[in-house]
């Protein structure tokens, strides 16, 4: 797995709650059998038109957009189906973190499995970040998890939660598989149990 | 640790294999299910890292995403498809899983299947690449869908790292009217708590119109338990369950059936054990439901009127209804009863069970389906399939003029062919209505199986309980 070093980046809002993952990354594109180029078709049926032109006002079209790294989304981001072709799209894209009041549990888990780092904010810290990027768009932003920081331009500081084996393993590019597979005696020993 | 435990913490504790402190537990599964979308890279991880798959004898393989649903002797056209089910094929064969492909008589929709062969079974951990595993909590097990990087670890270790969850009690009390189902049920609970409501919990229904419910009616709401967020939906095993399961493929004979059964009756949740959260409805206080919006959470009774932006109070929320019925080209305060459709799809893991097809069946026999109307009934299985075949349902269904299909997820997911064109409305039997779930542009309202056949034989939304005697 990837490490995840601090990062200063200017912030894309798609602050709509409840963004599910068909949208994120719409069901067509799951025909795929690995997982290269699903950046291209990132929230694909928001950011093109039917002719497959950029949509003109969504985010992802607007000039700020190249080269973001951070995505603020709103309440509930991630919700609907498994589909971990939605943080290979978003990290595809380029995107390293996304900032949100909360997230759905399955998206969450399977961010954290690829290098994307999850940050949920309050409200109040959700709505500062929205002016923030609404009067500065070039505004950058830093995150660093070993501190577990999201520095605002002018020093302001909040904390934010993870849990600590998450942490480990994205500070020190941990692969969980390796770790499960180190508990093979204990699963042969389990798999021992009458009725198994 | 108290003395009281609910279901839920009984089939935790029970599989945690280790647990080192600071650390997720590392909880074993009893049933692994895998399908061709969510799978290929998994087995393409486990390729580059030279790993076999641990327990192959607790693997299970299908297809149902990307196949089509017409004749199968017809060639798929979708290049993209046809290899992501080759490669299901392949992967099968090279791991040594068992795989209900094209040809097996046992195919269908994972969740659909599962219970059917008995593989599903109380107190077990099943997990699956797909949210909607939740279903087969119905039978109280621990199931909840998994991630690509998850399945490469359950088909290498047999186990998962897990954080343990939360418990949230949902109740529903009373008894339903007729005309109302359980995916009014399911329904109205998420028209009460959002999608986002049950985040971080498992959910455990309970109370007596849930006990008064058959299997599959169970399987309907504990399907759509991942659209409240929940991380799993259970019902306590009873003799509805163990009717259910008796004599199923898969399902333990002689002496080994007697103690399973046995050992089942002690799952259900202790009398004082404690839930985390607690939810109640009420049976006898719902009517048909049907959502207008975006979000499985925007539902309402079928008789109510579209909401109005306005009179939420939340920003957000707000933003979000509008941004639904501007996709939706509906306007706050209009009826939906009485609104054309243009299709109308009856199947999916939430509602393609055999009882959902006899009860649409049951409307529309002797009836035609409205004119210039698409009517889809998709079996959730070849299983189901044959079995309403051999009931004469599927005659019923042709004779309507509704489209009699081969198993599968079909127009549920849309990426098979089966979809609706941009700006058409449809009246749908499963479970997400996301914008372009059901095809790119396409307007879907969730309905239980009653609804749609109603709506199937006037061609508008139909409150169906004008059309019981
Ligand atoms: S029927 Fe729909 S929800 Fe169910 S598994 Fe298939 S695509 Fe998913």
């Amino acid at each position: 797995m990837a490490h995840f070093t601090p990062l200063a980046s200017r912030i894309l809002p798609l602050p709509m709650n409840d963004v599910d993952t068909d949208q994120i990354i719409p069901a067509r594109f799951l025909k795929a059998i690995n997982k290269e180029g699903m950046g291209d078709n990132l929230f694909a049926d928001w950011r093109y038109n039917a002719d497959g032109s950029p949509r003109t006002g969504f985010v992802l079209n607007k000039p700020e957009a190249k080269g973001a790294q951070i995505l603020l989304a709103g309440d509930n981001f991630g919700c609907g189906s498994s589909r971990e072709h939605a943080p290979w799209a978003l990290t595809g894209y380029g995107f390293r973190a996304v900032i949100s009041t909360s997230f759905a549990d399955i998206f969450c888990n399977n961010a954290l499995k690829n290098g994307l780092l999850p940050i949920v904010v309050d409200p109040a810290t959700h709505a500062d970040l929205l002016d923030l990027v609404e009067e500065s768009p070039q505004a950058q932003v830093a995150v660093d998890l070993a501190s577990q920081t999201v520095t605002l331009p002018g020093g302001k500081t909040v904390n934010f939660p993870i849990d600590g084996f998450s942490k480990t393993c994205l500070l020190n590019g941990v692969d969980e598989l390796g770790y499960l597979l180190g508990f093979a005696d204990q699963i042969t020993e389990y798999e021992k149990r009458p009725g198994l | 640790m108290t003395k009281y435990l609910t279901l839920f913490q009984k089939i935790w504790n029970s599989h945690v294999v280790a647990r080192e402190p600071e650390s997720p537990a590392v909880l074993y599964v009893d049933l692994h299910l895998v399908h061709e979308v969510t799978s290929p890279q998994a087995f393409t991880g486990l390729r580059r890292r030279g790993l076999k798959v641990r327990r192959p004898d607790k693997t299970v393989a299908t297809m149902d995403h990307s196949i089509p649903t017409h004749d199968p002797s017809l060639p798929i056209l979708d290049q993209m498809a046809a290899k992501q089910i080759q490669q299901m094929e392949d992967n099968a064969r090279e791991f040594g899983l068992t795989l209900h492909g094209m040809n097996s008589p046992h195919r269908g929709i994972v969740h659909v299947i599962g219970p059917e062969l008995g593989l599903t079974r109380p107190g077990m951990t099943i997990v699956c690449g797909d949210s909607h595993t939740s279903t087969h909590g119905a039978f109280g097990t621990l199931a909840f869908g998994i991630g690509t990087s998850e399945v490469e670890h359950v088909l290498a270790s047999q186990c998962l790292l897990q954080r343990q969850p939360k418990t949230c009690e949902v109740r529903v009390e009373g008894a339903l009217a007729p005309g109302v189902s359980a995916k009014d049920i399911i329904l109205a609970l998420l028209a009460k708590i959002g999608v986002g409501g049950g985040t971080g919990h498992v959910f455990e229904y309970t109370g007596p119109a849930i006990r008064a419910l058959a299997m599959e009616q169970r399987m309907t709401i504990c399907n759509m338990s991942i659209e409240g967020g929940a991380r799993a939906g259970m019902i306590a095993p009873d003799n509805t369950t163990f009717e259910y399961l008796a004599g199923r493929e898969f399902s333990p004979r002689g002496r080994a059936w007697d103690e399973a059964v046995a050992r089942w009756r002690a799952l259900p949740t202790d009398e004082g054990a404690a839930y985390d959260k607690s939810i109640t409805l009420h049976a006898d206080d719902l009517t048909p439901m049907i959502t207008y919006g975006t979000n499985p959470g925007m539902g309402m009774s079928i008789t109510d009127r579209v909401p109005h932006p306005d009179g939420l109070s939340d920003l957000s929320q707000k933003m979000a209804l509008a941004k639904a019925l501007a996709y939706m080209g509906l306007q706050p305060g209009q009826p939906l009863l009485g609104r054309p459709v243009d299709v109308v799809f009856i199947g999916s893991c939430t509602n393609s069970r055999i009882s959902d097809l006899r009860l649409a069946a049951s409307l529309l026999k002797g009836r035609k389906v409205a004119p210039n109307l698409r009517v889809m009934v998709v079996p959730g299985s070849q299983d189901v399939k044959k079995q309403a075949e051999a009931e004469g349902l599927d005659a019923v269904f042709k004779a309507a003029g509704a489209e009699w299909r081969e198993a599968g997820c079909s127009m549920c997911i849309a990426m098979n062919g089966d979809q609706l064109e941009p700006g058409q409305y449809a009246v749908s039997t499963s479970n997400r209505n996301f914008e372009g779930r059901q095809g790119k542009g396409g307007r879907t309202f969730l309905a239980s199986p009653l609804t749609a056949a109603a709506t199937a034989i006037t061609g508008k939304i139909t409150d169906v309980r004008t059309l019981l005697n």
